[in-house]
């Protein structure tokens, strides 16, 4: 039998990790089950899973690393001349 | 008021993406928007020395950005013509002789409104992102962004997995209540 009571702490870990879909299915069983009777827990969860569908919004941009690395060589050969 | 210091070393790496999504909500259109960037930073590393310290660096390259940004709309509009609105009423062949209105939008539809909350979205976030700490905010975009393994962030940040969550956790609690606040 798995022990299905945890610490907020730790449930806390596990919607974390879920948020990145990491967490495993005995975490996941044991989070529910804390979220039954825990209402900070609940509220916690409720405001990052809201987090997370805000960042997944396919119109939020960020430029890519390669694409930043270029703007950074640009600037610097720019702020050479500069000096 | 404390008087803001100029860094244009930096620039690049806090301010391009705010500027970014700010850019791409009024210009649509990735590689303009990084043009747009691009030409932003090097007329303020110009202008450096008009800087007066009363507002901060972003606010200031925001401001020539948004120049920036009118310049672009004024070139592609320089034509005699271009700035004319053409529309025309029968687009495809099988709608031909349609009534007008059953070509109208469905109301119901996706609105220009849910367009608009999503595309300032995205410089809502990169605000509250610019507010947390910056090793919180590098990791938190590093995870969630630009989705990284937790192994990889762990190896080049050189910290240990708990370490990382621990992380994770305050940027998620600080992001969230910062959204709250601004967002909805």
């Amino acid at each position: 039998m798995i022990k299905l009571k945890v610490e907020c702490r730790e449930a806390n870990h596990i919607c974390d990790k879920k948020q990145y879909k990491e967490a495993s299915l005995r975490e996941k069983i044991v989070l529910t089950f804390h979220l039954l009777y825990c209402r900070a827990c609940r509220k916690y969860t409720a405001r990052n899973t809201k987090l997370t569908k805000l960042v997944k919004n396919p119109r939020v941009e960020t430029l890519n690393t390669s694409a930043k690395h270029k703007l950074q060589q640009a600037f610097k050969a720019e702020l050479r001349k500069q000096q | 008021m404390a008087e803001h210091k100029i860094n244009p070393n930096d620039w690049v790496k806090r301010y391009s993406d705010y500027l970014f999504n700010y850019t791409i909500t009024r210009v649509n259109d990735r590689g303009i928007a990084q043009d747009l960037i691009s030409e932003t930073f090097l007329a303020g590393l110009k202008s450096m020395a008009n800087f007066k310290g009363e507002a901060t660096e972003r606010t200031w390259l925001v401001a020539i950005l948004k120049r920036k940004i009118i310049d672009h709309y004024r070139k592609t509009n320089s034509n005699k013509g271009k700035a004319e609105v053409r529309m025309s009423y029968n687009s495809g062949s099988e709608t031909e002789g349609d009534w007008l209105e059953e070509r109208v939008a469905d109301p119901f539809d996706k609105t220009a409104e849910d367009k608009i909350e999503n595309t300032e979205l995205g410089v809502a976030l990169h605000n509250c992102l610019g507010k947390l700490p910056e090793k919180q905010a590098k990791i938190f975009k590093m995870k969630t962004l630009l989705n990284y393994e937790t192994e990889a962030i762990c190896n080049e940040m050189d910290i240990t997995a708990s370490n990382l969550w621990v992380i994770i956790h305050r940027a998620r609690t600080a992001m969230a209540s910062c959204m709250e606040e601004n967002w909805f």
